[in-house]
């Protein structure tokens, strides 16, 4: 199914541990266009935010609380959170 | 029982959790605050995790855990915030009717957990702090994960 790219959505960025410290901030809305995908969002906040890249080269993305592949397309309303490497244990 | 909590685990409450008359065998771990990493000497650790999808993770992994092992019960608690020396971060038990069953579940548990579980760790020097496992900790950035769903934990 191809999805019509026109527009933009509103989707909400949580940052965690060494991410929210590069970025800042623990999270912001943000509008991205429409059919995005999760690498274009890594692109779109290393450019919103200096010194972000070292740790965003390094993380995962989640959306909506499970794990997200590059390719993945971003909806409105998506929760997106970034996750360095973890260290939980 | 799967939680977060802000306060001291109780080791107790976690093994009771897994308690039942059909096991033979019930293995209760502690992951506790090291007071050295690489021979620098820790102050103390600050964790700090993804509350809703950390549960979420613990989720999927326990019953991940619990097929391939064949457990009766499985509970997990790890703590946030700052932790000092010799306190326990995590407490993971394990029933199973045998003790090859219950004791193979911890460390493929933790494994898991250490791979998967949005939960990370900071660590406190004297001279200066550092995120485990990123491009600024001087042990070494780890390598960085396929940014795609693990296949290989669910």
């Amino acid at each position: 199914m191809r999805r019509v790219e026109s527009g933009a959505v509103r989707i909400e960025i949580l940052y965690f541990a060494a991410a929210r410290e590069a970025a800042g901030l623990p999270a912001e809305t943000l509008e991205v266009a429409d059919g995005a995908t999760v690498e274009a969002l890594r692109a779109t906040l290393d450019a919103r935010h200096p010194g972000l890249s070292p740790v965003s080269r390094t993380a995962r993305f989640a959306v909506g609380e499970r794990f997200a592949p590059a390719s993945q397309r971003l909806a409105p309303g998506d929760v997106v959170a970034l996750i360095p490497p973890v260290s939980g244990g | 029982m799967l939680a977060l909590t802000e306060g001291p685990i109780d080791g107790e409450a976690v093994r009771r959790a897994v308690a039942t008359t059909a096991a033979g065998a019930v293995v209760v771990f502690h992951g506790t605050v090291r007071d050295r990493t690489k021979g620098r000497a820790v102050r103390w650790l600050e964790y700090e995790a993804y509350p809703p999808m950390a549960l979420a993770e613990l989720g999927r992994i326990a019953d991940a855990v619990t097929r391939d092992h064949g457990l009766l019960g499985l509970a997990c608690v790890h703590r946030i915030g700052r932790l000092e020396l010799g306190d326990a971060a995590v407490v993971l038990a394990t029933a199973a009717p045998h003790r090859k069953a219950a004791l193979d579940a911890v460390d493929d548990f933790v494994v898991r957990l250490k791979r998967d579980v949005p939960i990370w760790k900071k660590e406190v020097f004297e001279d200066g702090a550092v995120w485990v496992g990123t491009p600024d900790d001087p042990q070494g950035a780890r390598t960085a994960p396929a940014p795609g769903p693990r296949e290989g934990a669910r």
